[in-house]
């Protein structure tokens, strides 16, 4: 059973990373803290729930849709709001994304009432493999592994591409980014375009495991932030491995303590690793 | 005739009522050195923000290679050709040497294999090679102002300018900055050079121009502006001044 609980914890914490890959990637680059980040995640659930009830797309065929509508949202989320605020000092950022989190939350429930709705069918509800003891179940493997695979690209875009060497180099001196030729505000839009694509990839795997209701990317932007801060701010792998380590703290809480303990043990965590290392588990 | 590359016309910027340049015109030619001096407070630093297009001018224009670049954004005026140094240098510590070049040579490289050839070859030319795979943040205070170059350069520039890139260096040190100005004017690049070592930038200057507060006092060729009475009295000071005296009296 422990093993059990191990797997189910492990598979949900790296859907957990991939969201706070996404958070992490505009924190640590822009120092602005994107509030509106699990709402952006929403947004992608609705996607897929919409494509799913009107036209009977698959989640999984609906996965480009969503993530690239997910990403038009970053960057639209830059133009009109961030850019305004960016060289603000950092409380103004903080609610301007606040606000905004606000308002697509409730023009969520304004358009598409608070109730919640279910992705009935894809082609791997209900599947599940067993391996010994363990049962596993196909949505969560491909949520799991998706968000792995996400991961991965994302951090290979950013240490190989020229576009990631330009975005390294924005994170770490913007006029000196400037200096050697880089349009930083193009690098800010891609990078909430990136930060959009995590967001929708993950939104997407989950609407098959999860109900979609307006307040859905809630506590997903909520576990993001805390996740982002052991791992580091802006470190991609510090996410990903506190992204696992939040996701096993919540299934074997749930599983030892009960369930209704399984979320303040997460923020528990993270308040004593705030007390002893401020820069996070893998922060330098 | 020299063909001017930069031309400063009537450049003038505020902060509030603070007059930081006042009125500053003058030019610099293709394939020049020119330094720019001035007091402490003078504006150049000012002057080299509003030429790189971290300011935009209150009034005035600055022109590049014949074309108006007052109020573009910096990475466009690195784009056409010109590009600084900061006074205070600042690496992107938690990239290596290679790759704070590399970012800057992907610029003008079609693909990732040229980007390589243009760091490999500038880190050759600034002495950075065997440092390549340090942490920017990590090297000693005259290699970072190397790499502050050697960065510059990987965006292949026509012009550079430099903002006191020999402060806080010792005398080998500012000997071989000196030498690599010179390689690099050789090379072709125009220099722009604000430098309070007076020794090591008089000797290598076509012009001199000089700034104090705010206004241009004084331009001409290194022997003119040693020596120039005003610029004596307002920068250069008595040793300028009592070694400009002996020189003239044994004439």
């Amino acid at each position: 059973m422990f093993l059990q609980v191990i797997l189910t914890g492990a598979l949900i914490g790296s859907v957990y990373s991939l969201v706070a890959v996404g958070l992490t990637l505009v924190w640590g680059l822009m120092d602005i803290i994107n509030f509106a980040h699990g709402d952006m995640m929403m947004i992608s659930m609705y996607t897929v729930f919409w494509l799913y009830t009107l036209l009977k797309f698959d989640p999984f065929v609906s996965l480009p849709i969503s993530a690239g509508i997910t990403a038009l949202l970053g960057v639209l989320i830059y133009k009109f709001v961030i850019k305004r605020v960016v060289n603000a000092p950092g409380l103004m950022a903080l609610l301007a994304t606040f606000g905004l989190s606000l308002f697509i939350r409730n023009f969520a429930q304004f358009l598409w009432s608070p109730n919640y709705r279910f992705v009935g069918e894809s082609i791997l509800s209900g599947k599940r493999i067993f391996l010994a003891d363990l049962i596993i179940g196909l949505p969560q493997l491909a949520a799991a592994l998706g968000s792995i695979v996400m991961t991965f690209l994302i951090a290979l875009f950013i240490k190989k591409t020229k576009t990631g060497k330009a975005i390294q180099a924005t994170a770490q001196g913007r006029d000196i980014a400037e200096l050697m030729g880089v349009n930083t505000e193009k690098i800010y839009a891609i990078t909430f375009a990136l930060s959009g694509i995590c967001v929708g990839v993950a939104g997407t795997l989950l609407s098959g495991i999860f109900p979609v209701y307006p307040e859905a990317g809630a506590m997903y932007g909520l576990l993001a932030f805390v996740i982002v801060a052991l791992g580091g701010f802006g470190n991609i792998w510090g996410a990903f491995y506190a992204g696992i380590l939040i996701g096993l703290t919540e299934a074997l809480g749930g599983f030892y303590l009960g369930t209704q303990f399984k979320y303040a043990l997460a923020f528990l965590i993270y308040l004593l690793v705030l007390q002893f290392r401020p820069k996070g588990l893998f922060g330098w | 005739m020299p063909r001017p590359l930069l031309e400063i016309q009537n450049v003038t910027m505020k902060f509030g009522n603070l007059v930081a340049n006042d009125d500053v015109s003058f030019s610099v030619n293709e394939g020049e050195i020119v330094s720019l001096i001035g007091p402490n407070g003078a504006g150049k630093t000012t002057l080299f923000n509003c030429i790189s297009g971290f300011y935009k001018p209150v009034s005035g224009k600055i022109i590049f290679d014949g074309k108006d670049i007052t109020g573009k954004s910096t990475h466009e005026i690195t784009l056409l050709g010109l590009t600084r140094t900061f006074q205070i240098v600042k690496p992107l510590k938690e990239m290596t040497v290679k790759e704070n070049v590399l970012t800057g040579a992907f610029l003008h490289a079609k693909n990732k294999k040229e980007a390589e050839q243009i760091a490999q070859k500038v880190l050759q030319t600034t002495h950075l090679w065997e440092k390549k795979d340090m942490l920017a943040g990590s090297l000693t205070i005259a290699d970072k102002k190397r790499l502050e170059i050697a960065r510059m350069l990987a965006t292949r520039p026509r012009m550079m300018m430099l903002d006191e890139a020999m402060a806080g260096l010792n005398r080998t040190e500012v000997k071989e900055a000196m030498e690599l100005c010179l390689m690099l004017n050789r090379d072709g690049i125009t220099l722009l050079i604000v430098e309070h070592v007076m020794e090591a930038i008089m000797p290598i200057s076509n012009r001199v121009v000089v700034l104090s507060a705010g206004k241009k006092i004084a331009e001409g060729s290194p022997e003119q502006i040693i020596n120039n009475e005003e610029v004596i009295k307002a920068y250069l000071g008595e040793r300028y001044y009592a070694k400009s005296r002996q020189a003239n009296s044994r004439i």
